[in-house]
């Protein structure tokens, strides 16, 4: 079979690298924007062009968006008080989808490390601090991963926020909806039990 | 095909690929050792890998170098009992990071790695554990050749009223021993020689101790690489008890 034009390999090789995608599923995906090129390829390539001259991380929050400060933060109807921590855009998208969630973010953009040097001044805790200040936080949910170092995170940052009186949550761990005991970890049972509840 | 069985202590999880992860895996007879958990950044995997679990563990490789992979059961989560617990999830980390950080690849360590098990075990479970921690460092340092030696005054070669260590030697000193040079040696505790400590502020004294023989002879010996930022965060935790 021959190779495809240099152009088109330089293509699959970019979307080769993208998550999800391997040189395999690349090849297919370029070949199909090829084949639906008015519908698929040229906005998509139109869209990219726009998405690179203008997104940005939100000075504020640390979402990303196309302008100095994302929709959420931007949106008057979103200061509620209520400031939920997250360690990155894709929990943060996670969150939205749920449409419960009615305040403001703060997007950490990652989590203090145990062995690698990733301290409080590497994430945006210093700036979680401010805002809860100058925003007069009333409530800051702490929506970390349920892992060692999502909960180190979350411990420090409850402690950060000690002093200014705020109220610090943080998400409930157990029974995912759907999910059967039988196939759960000790370690989620264990957590479960702990946030048992009365009916 | 080389392959062998054991059960070990999770130490860190990094991912590697999408859906791999590199594990460090503390085990009695083969040490801190590496290898590749296929599928360990998946759903179903990754909630057992979490630093400090207790894993049954399989490890295959071509060859005797090659980092190879390892198969792994769940025996016990530790994440759990420490996540609610600000110090004791400071003080898992601080052992992890500790152990992965000090220990040579590939060695064995068996009385340590009891040691190791033991204060994990006691994390979240019992009050105990600042103390059992505190013993824990003072094994790592003997382990790795830097053992404290706490017997007589290395100032007057008798046995009592040991209450500081000297900063240079490791070896203790009696209060009279010490005289005018007092303020320039580290605090013995009680607890530094085996004794229950009677409050928080005696395992601090205790670990500012155990810390200065970690910076200033452990860290050199291994290149001059920072000391894990979990300990540190697991004394200010501490400190707030």
């Amino acid at each position: 079979m021959d190779r495809p034009p240099s152009d088109i390999e330089a293509l699959i090789e970019l979307m080769a690298r993208l998550p999800g995608l391997g040189p395999r599923s690349a090849r297919r995906a370029v070949l199909r924007m090829i084949k639906k090129r008015g519908q698929l390829l040229q906005p998509l390539s139109e869209a990219m062009v726009k998405v690179a001259a203008t997104a940005r991380e939100c000075v504020n929050c640390g979402n990303v968006g196309t302008s100095e400060l994302c929709a959420i933060c931007a949106d008057p109807r979103r200061e509620t008080g209520e400031i939920c921590v997250v360690e990155d855009v894709a929990d943060l998208w996670a969150m939205e989808r749920s449409q419960v969630f009615k305040g403001r973010y703060h997007v950490l953009g990652g989590t203090l490390s145990a062995l690698d040097a990733v301290g409080p001044d590497e994430l945006r805790i210093p700036r979680l601090v401010d805002r809860a200040k100058t925003e007069e936080a009333r409530e800051v949910i702490l929506a970390l991963n349920a892992t060692i170092d999502g909960q180190t995170t979350a411990h420090y940052i409850a402690g950060e926020l000690e002093a200014l009186g705020v109220r610090v949550t943080s998400l409930a761990q157990g029974v995912p909806i759907g999910g059967e005991l039988d196939y759960l970890d000790d370690g989620t049972i264990t957590a479960a039990l702990n946030a048992r509840k009365s009916l | 095909m080389i392959e062998w069985q054991d059960d070990g202590a999770l130490l860190s999880i990094r991912r590697h690929a999408e859906g791999n992860a590199i594990a460090e895996i503390f085990t009695p007879s083969r040490g801190r050792h590496v290898g590749v958990v296929r599928g360990g950044g998946s759903r179903r995997l990754a909630p057992i890998l979490q630093p400090g679990a207790q894993l049954s563990v399989t490890w295959r490789a071509r060859l005797e170098d090659h980092m190879g992979n390892f198969t792994v059961e769940p025996v016990k989560s530790r994440s759990a009992a420490v996540m609610s617990d600000r110090a004791a999830l400071a003080g898992l980390s601080a052992v992890t990071a500790l152990a992965a950080f000090a220990l040579p690849e590939r060695a064995a360590y068996p009385r340590f790695y009891a040691q190791t098990i033991t204060v994990l075990d006691l994390l979240g479970t019992s009050p105990s554990w600042p103390y059992a921690y505190l013993r824990w460092e003072l094994a790592l340092l003997e382990e790795m050749g830097f053992g404290l030696d706490f017997s007589t005054c290395a100032a007057g070669g008798n046995a009592n009223d040991l209450s500081y260590v000297s900063p240079r030697t490791g070896r203790a000193v009696s209060r009279m021993g010490a005289g005018e040079w007092a303020d320039r040696l580290l605090p013995l505790p009680p607890a530094l020689m085996g004794e229950p400590p009677r409050d928080t502020s005696e395992i601090l004294e205790g670990l500012r101790t155990t810390g200065h023989f970690l910076e200033t002879r452990l860290r050199p010996s291994l290149g001059e690489r920072p000391l894990p930022p979990a300990r540190a965060r697991l004394i200010a935790a501490l400190s707030r008890l």
